[in-house]
């Protein structure tokens, strides 16, 4: 083997990854991020010191080896990367692209304490675009059991927890409220981040492992949870339904034509494929000046789809500072490249009325930020008399998402004081053989946190109906 | 895509020039379903999401029914496209909160519920006025259309309602007057009356409301907001309601007529107008071309 890497003997620079140019891609929908080719992803592994004490695998929610796979990726070994990457994230295509590296492997690289971290997240795409191109996703031999399990929602929670459950042997049936399978993945985050074609890939997938998808089914409505377990004959039930109600602001003119949800707008756009309106029949809304409303990963999503649509501009009005923006740094730093203009400090405390019933503008306020609250981030405060008006003809809020209500209403779980699901260590709801996991559990997280969930559920549903041996190859 | 499974339309009848009732296969949905409910459906996989109210089920045939009216580009296009042996590209339902059906009054008594329908707001009262008919309930019914060629169902109601008044606005059928006439007679008739339900324009249902106010009535509506995906997710379907926002989908789509702010529904129903236009001005031009 070659001499031992140090910080001084690997390629100093991160290697660029490939993008189409902001002001072209700011009007399409085709990819961002072009991903690194063969040559660009074998120098990136380079970079890599194969750390004893391997800090990056403890910053990733579910423990990827990760310098196991980039040796690979070092010796060629794509498949066999793949593989690796594959034991514990069912979806590295997905997770490559759209997990917020730097709060998590990548944020605390040994590299990064010097130079900039290796890239794992864009290695972890490249070695996941490579299998579904080369359908590397095998079908294992699995044992069958005669168990059937429901899996209420096809988010990245119930696509993790499907994926295990059949590989233990399972027949497991997807249910999903939507025409179409993905959860947020196909709903909220915009093609130019995770085209659709990689999610079908995904859901093929696990197709191929047994994994049956039953869209248009509303559970709760349809059949309860209850009926599943005692008239459908499931013998176990995992409930992903994720986080999807908005919350309005709750100001005055919140109301007015041109205010929406981003989950509205982004659903129009991509699951209902507005941006083809009429050749698809949904309509979208659009304003020429956009004031978007908060600064995750929604309110990009929302206000880059505003300007790929063709808005001439389109504004982020976040009442914290960039620092304390929760959005994807990558994200933030595509939507200033793309430009987007960002108010930071700045909240709306009104919709105003052009007369007609539509937007005319909002009343803002300037704020300063104050004393940590609870979650450690400093409170803004509004400064008195700073308030002005902030022209627009669209507001679209983007300011967080509750608990959907149709399993609470429609069943005896117990939910906890905000109306999630409450849970055990194992994510065992207060009915027995009844799993919950991923945003319905802890409120809007991530990717990745939903894919983790739905594994530990999965683990705890083959524990509760008492399945041994069941194969750690995948 | 393969996603979907296929709903199959047995029945189809047109109503009017413009209304059409098409019956759809759908086993566990027809079992599910209970009065106040809602279908979304999709008729091809480029189509739009559009909220339905299920008029009719039968548990037994496995059917449910929906009441279209043709107004633009979707419905005008099933109008169309769905026939008798074709298949909805989706259905998603039964959706809202069913309406709450009580067998007896505080005293005990059965009630006397009033079920007011205005033009095709007259299919989705259908379901309550049986519901309550079989939980033993007097059931009066109103009944509003235009003319008299457009009156539908007037046997279905009558074989649930004690007592069934019909209006036309030209007098062409039953008496000459508007829905809130009829509903007017009918509590006159019975002012026990422990609930009126009315189902219809906006117009309509505000003005039923107005009617039952100074009686202090219980009444309620069925509001029809936009819908996206009718499942809580999109914020598109908010209502106020006692001033508060309600998503129509999850909360409703049955609201208090007497809390519910009319205006803030009105001017949010018109919010499309102009990509509405635009829908069926292009499908126009594309059936013209194939014909
Ligand atoms: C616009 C946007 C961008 C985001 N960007 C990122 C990002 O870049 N990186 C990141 O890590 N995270 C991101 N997130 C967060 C992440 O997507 C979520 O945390 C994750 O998807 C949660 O997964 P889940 O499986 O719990 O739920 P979801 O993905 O919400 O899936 C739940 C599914 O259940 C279905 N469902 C709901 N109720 C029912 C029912 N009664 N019956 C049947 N089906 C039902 C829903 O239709 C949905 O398909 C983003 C979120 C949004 C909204
Ligand atoms: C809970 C609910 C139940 C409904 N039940 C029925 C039903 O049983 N039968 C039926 O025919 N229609 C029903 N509707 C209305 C129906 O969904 C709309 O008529 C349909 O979506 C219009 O689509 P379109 O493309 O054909 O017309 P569009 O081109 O979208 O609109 C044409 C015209 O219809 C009006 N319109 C659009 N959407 C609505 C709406 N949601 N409510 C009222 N007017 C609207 C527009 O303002 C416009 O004037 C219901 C709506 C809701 C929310
Ligand atoms: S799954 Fe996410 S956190 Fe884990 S290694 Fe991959 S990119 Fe990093
Ligand atoms: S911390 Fe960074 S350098 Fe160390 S093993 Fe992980 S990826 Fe490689
Ligand atoms: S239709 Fe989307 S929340 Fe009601």
């Amino acid at each position: 083997m070659a001499a031992k890497r140090t910080i001084r003997s690997i390629p100093q620079e991160r290697t660029p990854v490939r993008e189409q140019p902001p002001l072209e891609r700011a009007r399409n929908f085709v990819e961002v991020n072009l991903g690194y080719d063969a040559s660009e992803a074998a120098r990136e592994a380079q970079r890599c010191l194969f750390c004893a004490d391997q800090p990056c695998v403890r910053g990733c929610p579910v423990s990827i080896d990760i310098p196991g796979f980039i040796r690979q990726i070092c010796h060629e070994d794509h498949q066999g990367a793949y593989d690796t990457i594959a034991r514990t994230n069912l979806l590295p295509a997905v997770c490559g692209r759209v997990c917020p590296q730097e709060n998590q492997c990548e944020g605390v690289c040994t590299v990064g304490e010097s130079l900039e971290p290796v890239a794992i997240g864009r290695l972890e795409r490249y070695v996941g675009d490579l299998a579904i191109a080369n359908d590397w996703a095998r079908r294992p031999y699995i044992s069958p059991t005669a168990y059937r399990v429901g899996i209420v929602g096809s988010g990245p929670a119930g696509m993790a927890c499907a994926a295990d459950l059949a590989k233990a042997g399972c027949q497991v049936t997807v249910f999903e409220a939507l025409h179409l399978p993905g959860g947020v993945l196909r709903y909220g985050i915009p093609d130019f981040r995770l085209p659709g074609e990689v999610i079908d890939a995904e859901v093929a997938n696990l197709e191929k492992l047994g994994v049956r998808f039953e869209c248009n089914t509303v559970v709760g409505r349809l059949f309860t949870i209850e009926q599943m377990l005692e008239d459908l004959g499931f013998d176990a039930v995992f409930i992903g339904t994720g986080a999807g109600y908005p919350t309005m602001l709750g100001i005055p003119g919140d109301s007015l034509g041109g205010v929406l949800s981003a989950n509205e707008l982004l659903t129009r756009a991509n699951l209902m494929q507005a941006r083809d309106f009429p050749v698809h029949d949904t309509p979208i809304p659009l304003g020429k000046q956009v004031a978007v409303v908060g600064a995750g990963n929604t309110a990009m999503d929302a206000m880059r789809v505003c300007l790929r649509l063709g808005a001439e501009q389109v504004h982020c009005i976040y009442r914290r500072s960039r620092t304390e923006a929760p959005a994807r740094a990558e994200e933030v730093h595509h939507a200033e490249q793309e430009g987007i203009e960002f108010h930071w400090l700045t909240n709306p405390v009104a919709v105003l009325d052009d007369g007609a019933g539509n937007v005319r503008a909002m009343r803002c306020v300037h704020m300063e930020l104050g004393e940590p609250d609870d979650s450690g981030r400093r409170r803004p405060v509004p400064i008195p008399g700073s308030e002005f008006e902030f022209p627009c003809d669209q507001v679209v809020f983007a300011i967080g998402t509750n608990a959907n209500p149709i399993i609470g209403q429609t069943s005896r779980l117990t939910l906890n004081r905000w109306g999630y699901l409450q849970t055990d260590d194992d994510l065992a709801t207060s009915i027995d053989g009844v799993f919950a996991g991923g945003d319905i559990v802890t409120g809007a997280a991530t990717v990745i946190e939903a894919m983790g969930a739905g594994r530990t559920a999965a683990a705890g549903i083959v524990r509760h109906l008492g399945i041994r041996d069941v194969r750690r190859r995948y | 895509g393969h996603w979907a499974s296929a709903f199959p339309i047995v029945e189809r009848e047109d109503i009017s020039a413009v209304t059409f009732s098409l019956t759809v296969r759908h086993p566990l949905m027809a079992k599910a379903a209970r009065p106040g409910q809602f279908v979304i459906v999709m008729s091809h996989a480029e189509g739009e999401r559009i909220p339905l109210t299920i008029a009719d089920f039968d548990a037994a045939a496995g059917t449910i029914t929906l009441v279209i009216q043709a107004v633009g580009k979707s419905t005008r296009e099933m109008q169309r496209l769905c026939q008798v042996g074709t298949s909805l590209h989706g259905i998603a339902g039964p959706l809202g909160i069913p309406t709450p059906i009580e067998a007896s009054t505080r005293s005990g008594a059965p009630p006397t519920i009033v079920c007011v329908g205005g033009g095709l707001g007259v299919a989705p009262v259908y379901p309550q006025a049986r519901a309550w008919h079989d939980a033993g309930a007097r059931v009066m019914g109103v009944l509003g259309f235009r003319n008299r060629n457009l009156v539908f169902w007037e046997n279905k109601f009558r074989d649930v309602c004690d007592e069934l008044i019909l209006c036309t606005d030209d007098g062409s059928a039953g008496t000459q007057g508007m829905v809130t006439d009829g509903l007017r007679l009918a509590l006159e008739a019975h002012p026990e009356t422990s609930e009126v339900i009315a189902i219809g324009p906006p117009v309509m249902m505000r003005a039923c409301a107005e009617v039952t106010r100074p009686h202090g009535i219980r009444t309620s509506v069925s509001l029809n907001p936009i819908m996206v995906d009718g499942t809580g997710m999109c914020g598109g379907c908010r209502v106020r309601v006692g001033g508060e926002v309600k998503f129509a989908c999850v909360d409703g789509p049955d609201f208090d007529a007497h809390l519910v702010d009319f205006d803030d529904l009105a001017s949010r129903l018109r919010r499309y107008g102009e990509e509405e236009a635009d829908a069926m001005a292009q499908w126009e031009t594309v059936c013209r071309r194939a014909e």
